[in-house]
């Protein structure tokens, strides 16, 4: 019996305190309809007590975001003229000196509470979401897939080759938030119906599960974009392009690009793998080589396994790099690959007298 | 016996100092003491908290807990109390008083895991102390817990400005520092004594 009295007691003060709690956040965080004024013409009227990258989201503006509103990767910023309040902590890692004096915030810390004046690149308003379904699913390697989404409808797309799109990922099996990644396109830009996506499974990464274990052909998948500002410079430099794994991706679709637009600069596409299991589009890399003459591919691995035969080059990126570029040539370098790829990567071609501002690079 | 209100009010600051006596709330008092703004917005928040809390541990205590002789489950109820409470402050700050919810808004969540809180109210059973007496002994105790980390962090400040060793850099030079102030505040214990 008193077991029972002790159980229903601290039950009754639990379920007191939680739906004191439910109630509060009902009354108390109702911040009405506020208005969101966007670069001085558009307004919007959203639900107050949300943050701004979620709210603008509601009204299809997409800010672009790596972490999907954690506060960890610094990327939504935008500039908050009035109605922001003061700066939180949060933000300050993630500000320089002249971003914080010129207003600038994150859009997925600052919250609505009241009507608010933002301005944004007005680029971001081509940013939308699409609706897809999953047409073609295939194994590159053992843990890359090419996934191929055809929009739905008539809707097309317009990017630039190099850009990525944010996949939305649903709720699924024990994982009760949608969450956001992104990943480069590796289809031509011509393709405005279709857009192809190069995936690496992460070991228990929560998009790429999904994506090996749950998507299947003919489901439906949304995505938005296009984001980005790796694209193919306009110049008559030598390129020269590195990238390892799935980081082939944004390389392809410029390599398409140059194809279709007959753009024949000389060019050097750099491939890092470990051994001969991790290579895939070798031959796609053949046929492009036939139709552009001036472009080399040349795929290294760092630990071919005896049973690859391995002529090619051996050896980690970097030194590859390092042995096939002059010192005095005029290059413009295009990196797509691990933040610890790049960061060697671009000390190499630092060496070899490359500015730093030729060397255009999108790390994940 | 029983000890006046106000004896309680001043020995909780002074003689009975809940970080400096109980070395309670050590890990947010450690860590938040590198500069004097941050750690008195954190003493700001645990004044606050500690006194009211306080308050609805002793009632909940008296009134709901003592007659239903439940007396031992009081450890997870009077976390859940000042659990629930913090949430319901931060909510309600955040909605009538922006400017405080941005001063202390960082702090608060971080103070529903400080023991210090919850040794306050401990303590206040132990004692059996009446409502006046707990009034008195949580925001004693809050007060306390403030001067000590506002003391600490100036002087830390001062501190970071001379060569330390490295081994002592951070926490180690710190409660060195915290074991000083502990002796230094002895010196007061003329004053009144509650333990």
């Amino acid at each position: 019996m008193s077991v029972l009295i002790t159980t229903s007691i601290i039950t009754a003060i639990g379920v007191f305190l939680a739906a004191l709690l439910t109630l509060a956040e009902r009354f108390l965080l109702d911040y009405g309809i506020c208005k969101i004024t966007i670069n001085g013409d558009k307004i919007y009227q959203v639900r107050g007590g949300n943050h701004l990258l979620g709210s603008l989201q509601e009204q299809d503006i997409f800010i672009p975001s790596a972490c999907g509103g954690r506060g960890s990767c610094g990327l939504c910023k935008v500039k908050v003229l009035e109605g922001g309040g003061p700066l939180l902590p949060t933000e300050t890692p993630y500000l320089t000196k002249e971003e914080i004096e010129n207003h600038t915030r994150l859009a997925c810390q600052v919250k609505v509470r009241n009507d608010i004046e933002i301005l944004i690149p007005e680029e971001l308003f081509s940013i939308r979401e699409y609706e897809a379904k999953v047409v073609n699913f295939k194994d590159l390697t053992y843990d890359i897939k090419l996934i191929s989404l055809q929009l739905k409808g008539d809707e097309t797309i317009d990017f630039v080759a190099g850009q990525y799109v944010q996949l939305k990922i649903p709720v699924y099996g024990n994982i009760k938030e949608e969450v956001y990644r992104a990943y480069s396109i590796a289809s031509p830009e011509s393709n405005k119906k279709q857009i192809d996506l190069i995936i690496r499974r992460v070991p228990k990464g929560i998009a790429t599960t999904y994506i090996f274990d749950y998507l299947k052909k003919g489901d439906t998948i949304f995505f938005n974009g296009p984001y980005g500002d790796f694209y193919l410079r306009d110049s008559q430099r030598e390129i020269i392009y590195i990238a390892g794994g799935s980081g082939l991706a944004p390389i392809k679709s410029m390599l398409h690009k140059m194809i279709e637009e007959g753009i024949d600069r000389k060019a050097t596409f750099f491939f890092g793998c470990v051994s001969g299991r991790d290579l895939y589009f070798v031959e796609e890399m053949k046929s492009f080589k036939e139709k552009l003459p001036n472009f080399k591919f040349i795929p290294a691995l760092s630990n071919p396994n005896p049973e690859d035969n391995w002529l090619g080059e051996t050896g980690l990126i970097t030194e590859v790099v390092d042995r096939h570029i002059s010192s005095d040539g005029d290059y413009e370098a295009y990196l797509c690959g691990s933040p610890g790829m790049i960061n060697a990567s671009i000390k190499v071609l630092r060496s070899k007298g490359i500015p730093e501002e030729l060397i255009f690079y999108d790390k994940f | 016996m029983y000890i006046n209100p106000i004896v309680i009010f001043f020995a909780s600051i002074f003689t009975s100092n809940i970080v400096l006596t109980n070395f309670l709330g050590m890990c947010s008092y450690l860590a938040i003491s590198r500069d004097l703004k941050s750690s008195w917005g954190l003493g700001q928040a645990v004044i606050f908290v500690m006194t009211i809390t306080t308050i609805l541990n002793y009632l909940v205590y008296k009134y709901i807990l003592v007659p239903a002789e439940l007396e031992y489950l009081r450890y997870i109820v009077f976390i859940i109390v000042v659990a629930a409470f913090v949430q319901l402050l931060e909510m309600v700050l955040e909605r009538f008083m922006p400017g405080l919810y941005y001063t202390l808004g960082i702090f608060l969540p971080l103070i529903t895991v400080n023991c210090a809180i919850l040794g306050v109210a401990l303590f206040m059973v132990i004692r059996e102390y009446t409502f006046i007496q707990s009034l008195a002994y949580g925001a004693g105790g809050g007060i306390g817990w403030a001067l000590a980390i506002v003391a600490l962090a100036g002087i830390r400040e001062k501190v970071d400005e001379t060569k330390i060793p490295k081994g002592l850099q951070g926490p180690g030079f710190a409660l060195i520092v915290t074991g000083i102030m502990a002796m230094a505040f002895i010196g007061l214990s003329g004053i009144a004594n509650i333990q």
